[in-house]
């Protein structure tokens, strides 16, 4: 006798609600952003261009500008922000609304696997290790989710987040943040990251995500001697992509070793302190990124946790 | 996901979450009209992606704590990485002036990532301690997961 099953449909809700935790984690999301006044991404598509440097050095010249800002890590694998930013290896506290990001010397505040794994230790996630393929993806998403959810990040005028290579931590944030301010790309000069760079302008054109403008990083070598810029890279990358996705240069900085040096001891704040060159150009290219999108300074800290 | 039971032609309703062993998730449903219970298990693999989506298989019995993915599933995270923020709330009047671990239960806190081991710790003795439990138990350490949501602690 064939059994009269109803369909999933027909019978009333109220078993798994997956939907609905689903529905309540965006929302989490998007109660704990609504006082960030600025989304933005910090992508490349290519690896080795110093996107992080980048994003570090921004977030401490709109900070010094008076902004509140706060930069997330998005890099689960790769982490170096916290580092970059001189961020003290506290624990976290941990409280029943969130976890209090930490707060570099800078002020501004940070997110980062780097601040949660031992140094010179890989993330990886407990078991079962086969067939992990089928669930890394996933449990990577639900991390830039509850980064972006769980952390008390307070008001902000702008909250950077740093991408990984690749594309598809674009199309995670941008589907968790539909109202995304905008990226900022990076790029070196050379073919390579030309061809890659484009593949990530093309998918943000895809989907609607505006692009602020392009920074070009290493285009030279800036001797810390004499002050002099030297070729490092062949080719124009930033102005072919400039003109070929319409998108706006910021500005370019080369291989600086004191910026370097200054970033691997967390001590960006006082290197630009100390002025220069390669910092002027970095402020520059804040004050681009102002008048795209984030006006003036906003957010008072007094509020943020 | 729904569970209808033929007889009855009722939708089950959620029972308990138990977590046996060997990575298996077991959620376990019960017809309202007959009381007929059936438990959906799952393998290691599907455990870890309904873990990884953040979302309780039967429902969340409690909100979602903080990087509750996160910090159940990193498994190489340092192992202060983080700290209690909020004041713990006194006890009830019974409560045991103190909360001892049977050494079974702490073989088992040993299995917790270090990552999480302290705070996994100051909770199992905290759900103790409201309910004028002296020693915790792996019992104890069961009922705790059941009631406070805490799978793959």
């Amino acid at each position: 006798m064939a059994l009269n099953i109803r369909t999933y449909h027909d019978v009333e809700d109220g078993a798994s609600d997956l939907g609905e935790q689903v529905a309540g984690q965006q929302a989490r999301v998007d109660a704990r952003l609504a006082a960030v006044r600025h989304v933005v991404g910090v992508m490349s598509g290519k690896g080795g261009v110093g996107k992080s440097l980048v994003t570090a050095a921004l977030a401490t010249v709109l900070a010094r500008r008076g902004h509140a800002v706060g930069v997330l890590d998005a890099d689960l694998n790769g982490p170096s922000i916290g580092r970059m930013l001189g961020c003290p290896r506290h624990p976290l506290a941990v409280h029943r609304d969130g976890i209090d990001p930490c707060m570099a010397p800078s002020g501004v505040l940070v997110m980062s696997m780097d601040l949660l794994l031992d140094p010179d230790t890989a993330l990886h996630w407990n078991e079962p290790s086969e067939a992990s393929f089928v669930w890394r993806g996933t449990q990577e998403r639900s991390a830039l989710r509850e980064f972006l959810a769980d952390v008390r990040w307070g008001p902000l005028d702008a909250l950077l987040v740093d991408l990984p290579p690749g594309v598809g931590r674009l199309a995670e944030l941008h589907e968790l943040l539909p109202d995304l301010a905008g990226v900022i790309a990076v790029t070196i000069p050379s073919a390579a990251s030309r061809d890659a760079v484009g593949r990530s302008l093309d998918l943000a054109a895809r989907r609607g995500i505006r692009v602020l403008g392009l920074v070009e990083n290493l285009r030279g070598y800036r001797c810390e001697t004499c002050g002099d810029d030297g070729p490092l890279f062949g080719g124009d990358a930033s102005d072919e992509l400039s003109r070929r996705f319409d998108v706006d240069p910021l500005g370019a900085l080369p291989f600086d070793p004191t910026l370097d040096r200054a970033a691997a001891a967390g001590a960006l704040e006082a290197w630009l302190s100390a002025g220069g060159a390669t910092a002027t150009d970095l402020s520059g290219i804040a004050a681009r990124v102002e008048r795209a999108v984030l006006g003036e300074p906003c957010a008072t800290r007094a509020a943020a946790p | 996901m729904k569970f209808l039971c033929v007889d009855c032609d009722e939708q089950m309703r959620f029972e308990e979450r138990q977590l046996p062993g060997d990575g298996t998730l077991a959620a376990v449903f019960r017809c309202p009209s007959c009381g007929r219970m059936t438990a959906m298990l799952t393998n290691p693999m599907e455990t870890q992606l309904v873990s990884s989506l953040g979302v309780k298989v039967g429902g969340r019995t409690v909100p979602e704590a903080p990087f509750e993915g996160i910090r159940t599933g990193v498994g190489s995270g340092r192992e202060d990485a983080f700290e209690a923020a909020d004041p713990t709330p006194p006890g009830p009047a019974d409560a045991p002036a103190r909360v001892t671990w049977s050494v079974e239960a702490v073989e088992r806190l040993g299995h917790v990532p270090s990552f999480v081991r302290g705070m996994v710790k100051k909770i199992y003795t905290e759900y103790a301690r409201d309910r004028g439990i002296s020693e915790i138990t792996p019992g104890v350490m069961d009922r705790a997961r059941t009631d406070l949501g805490l799978e793959g602690m």
